[in-house]
């Protein structure tokens, strides 16, 4: 490091050249061509090992489409809400309250839905779940931001603001309700939770394969245009083409597996009777396909990388994080940044609280207890640093998503609840421990 | 003789910053204590003292890092408010921090338009436009700079102040004030800064410079400004003084012949 500035790296004059494979060194030369991050890289490596190691454990229970399907269900509620903790580490802050902002705004939806609108507009209203959702979202951010505003403008710290809200907002769930728990939800409502009503199918899950296909190529692709329009180094040909191909497969692969779970032979019964259909010629083969709550979580996580990536507020967030005093002395308003930080974790709480509410089918004011643990872990195993500056929305989801496997990997082992938070509460640290080394190995 | 030329001149233009009577107190203690200091167009002028003496602080109500308690503060001749670092952007004024103010974490363009970002017509960063204008301004500072995909903190010393330097000129600065630019750096980087600030003069630019190398400020500077305790001790030509009467005003507060004594003199 001592004299960079008069080498070309070897990455930007490689990769500008755009020699063919077959002249390559080797296979470290082709890597850095990709231009793969290589956290990612092994954060997937992870996954697949967590993965593969409880199939085997399982004797072949756990690659299955079936329990794929409902570990993407389960992981949903937390991985929204771990998109939001990414922003909220990365400007060296914590929030300790989600779960309890959850557990409260699922209780407000709860009531919402299952009693004030029906004595509006009665049962089974088509816009309830529209207003169930946006009240959820809008009480949610309300929330996180005035917690943001006591953080920012009073400057009480994150650590106890959001511990005092572990416990306001836990207590004001209780008061909703008086403790009561209220069900059933609204039919419509019900599906943003998963299960069968919940899934899309097979044709309209191959069609959003496509469309996330074709966007990710185009973005691709677009960018790649503007950078050699620049005249700035791009990746060789073929390194694009390796790219395009792995996110091609990812997507058609998850497509495959969504497709090849089907509903239960009981539910295509009762479909088929509905439409009039005989099934005496036995019952043919209907697929779950995506199930929403995944595809909320998926959609979030497009939306928030593009916040943290593309705007103005994403950079304020990691500038702050980066050096707080140096965001002030650009003329950054990092006050208001704060606050916008936390009310969108609020926000995110919310829609959790409609995916967590909906698939229990209840509002309880104990919904959500403990998330804010997995929440956290879920973003620091994604490679977010405490330290702050340090973090992206990808790694937070499949951080979320290693948890989630974690747990449910157990489940199917037949592991005592009681040993399932040892073993995580091991991984998260030996995790954080990893990523410590890696950090060092890059100074 | 040139410095007569510049007086004259002096006496007919307003000066670029004007800083009347300006005081701070942080917990009791005056740490500026109705100092006045002014920069022409074009002109260099050091800005003087022992550590603790006040020039960073005082440095810091111009550039909007702090609001000063009392005084005015001039820009072209018009009395302007600079609450916050935006507003002395606004003025022209730019500033190079002695920390650098760099966010480690992103890159150099994203540095350098910190707080000022290109956006595309969607209203999204444009980082490929950012990044085209930061390899011109870099080109231009330290023209084997390569690593623009690199968060700064892996940049080495010199090419992290060539980003904080960049980030200070590249938006038409008329100000620009420096806090010991050259305090990390080696004497070919050092020397770098040096053509630099003569380079800036030459385009009209006024820069303040903040150190506490008397010779840097004598190869560089057209006049200085001496500060002692939060006071102003005096003012003067370069070409007026020796370098020993500007050590014993730094040091002994005692204002030589060939300088304008202000409030902080001893007597």
């Amino acid at each position: 490091m001592a004299e960079p500035s008069t080498t070309l790296s070897p990455a930007s004059s490689d990769s500008s050249s755009g020699a063919p494979a077959g002249r390559r060194a080797g296979i470290g030369d082709a890597l850095r061509a990709l231009e793969l991050d290589t956290r990612m890289v092994g954060m997937i490596g992870a996954l697949a090992i967590v993965w593969i190691g409880f199939d085997i454990l399982t004797g072949g229970a756990f690659l299955t489409p079936r329990n794929l399907w409902n570990l993407s269900v389960q992981t949903a509620s937390v991985a929204v809400m771990a998109t939001g903790m990414v922003l909220v580490i990365v400007t060296r802050n914590i929030d300790l309250s989600v779960g309890s902002i959850l557990g409260f705004t699922g209780m407000v939806v709860g009531v919402l839905q299952a009693r004030i609108l029906p004595e509006i507009w009665g049962f089974d209203n088509p816009l309830t779940w529209v207003v169930a959702v946006a009240a959820a979202v809008a009480v949610g951010g309300a929330v996180g931001a005035a917690q943001g505003a006591v953080i920012a403008y009073l400057g009480v710290s994150s650590f106890i603001v959001t511990l005092g809200g572990l416990l306001v907002w836990r207590g004001a769930a209780w008061w909703v309700t008086t403790g009561q728990t209220v069900a059933p939800m609204d039919g419509l409502f019900k599906r943003l939770g998963g299960g069968f009503e919940g899934a899309i199918g097979a044709g309209p899950s191959w069609m959003v394969g496509l469309a996330a296909v074709l966007l990710s190529v185009a973005t691709i692709l677009v960018t790649r245009r503007r950078r050699a329009g620049f005249g700035f180094p791009v990746r060789p040909r073929w390194a694009e083409g390796v790219v395009i191909l792995l996110v091609a497969a990812a997507i058609v692969g998850a497509v495959l597996v969504v497709n090849s779970y089907p509903l239960p032979a009981p539910v295509v019964r009762r479909m088929m009777e509905a439409q009039g259909l005989s099934t005496d010629g036995g019952l043919p083969f209907v697929a779950h396909g995506f199930a929403i709550p995944v595809l909320i979580a998926v959609a979030v996580g497009v939306g928030m990388t593009f916040l943290s990536r593309r705007t103005r507020f994403g950079r304020y967030v990691f500038a702050i994080g980066g050096n707080p005093e140096a965001a002030e002395l650009s003329g950054i308003n990092t006050k208001r940044v704060m606050v916008m930080v936390f009310g969108l974790m609020g926000a995110l709480c919310g829609l959790s609280a409609c995916i967590a509410t909906a698939r229990l089918n209840a509002a309880t004011n104990a919904n959500g207890t403990l998330d804010e643990l997995y929440v956290i872990a879920a973003a620091i195993i994604g490679g977010t640093s405490m330290a702050g500056g340090v973090g992206t929305i990808l790694g937070a989801m499949l951080g979320a998503m290693v948890m989630q496997s974690l747990q449910s990997g157990m489940v199917l082992l037949g592991v005592d609840a009681p040993m399932q938070n040892i073993v995580v509460g091991l991984v998260l640290v030996a995790a954080v421990y990893v990523d410590t080394l890696y950090r060092r190995g890059l100074k | 003789m040139t410095a007569l030329a510049t007086a004259a001149s002096h006496a007919a233009t307003a000066p670029l910053v004007e800083m009347r009577d300006v005081s701070i107190a942080f917990g009791g203690i005056k740490a500026v204590d109705g100092v006045s200091i002014d920069l022409y167009p074009g002109e260099v002028v050091g800005l003087l003292g022992h550590n603790g003496a006040g020039k960073s602080t005082l440095i810091k109500i111009l550039s909007g890092a702090y609001a000063a308690d009392h005084g005015e503060i001039r820009v072209n001749g018009e009395p302007v408010h600079i609450a916050s670092p935006r507003d002395a952007k606004r003025c022209g004024i730019e500033t190079i921090y002695q920390t650098l103010a760099l966010a480690d974490n992103v890159d150099a363009a994203a540095n350098i338009f910190l707080g000022r970002e290109k956006l595309t017509a969607w209203g999204t960063l444009d980082d490929h436009a950012m990044e085209a204008e930061a390899r011109k301004v870099m080109g231009r500072l330290n023209p084997h700079f390569r690593r623009f995909k690199e968060p700064v903190k892996a940049l080495s010393g010199g090419q992290r102040q060539s980003v904080a330097i960049a980030r200070a000129i590249h938006f038409d600065a008329r100000v620009l004030i420096m806090d010991e630019p050259t305090a990390a750096l080696g004497p070919a980087e050092t020397q770098q800064v040096g053509e630099l600030v003569k380079q800036l003069k030459q385009e009209g630019i006024g820069i303040f410079l903040i150190s506490h190398d008397i010779h840097d400020v004598f190869d560089l500077a057209d006049r200085i400004h001496v500060m002692k305790n939060g006071k102003l001790v005096g003012t003067a030509r370069v070409s007026d003084v020796t370098k020993d009467e500007v050590l014993g005003m730094i040091i002994l507060g005692k204002c030589p012949p060939g300088a304008v004594p202000g409030p902080g003199a001893a007597a």
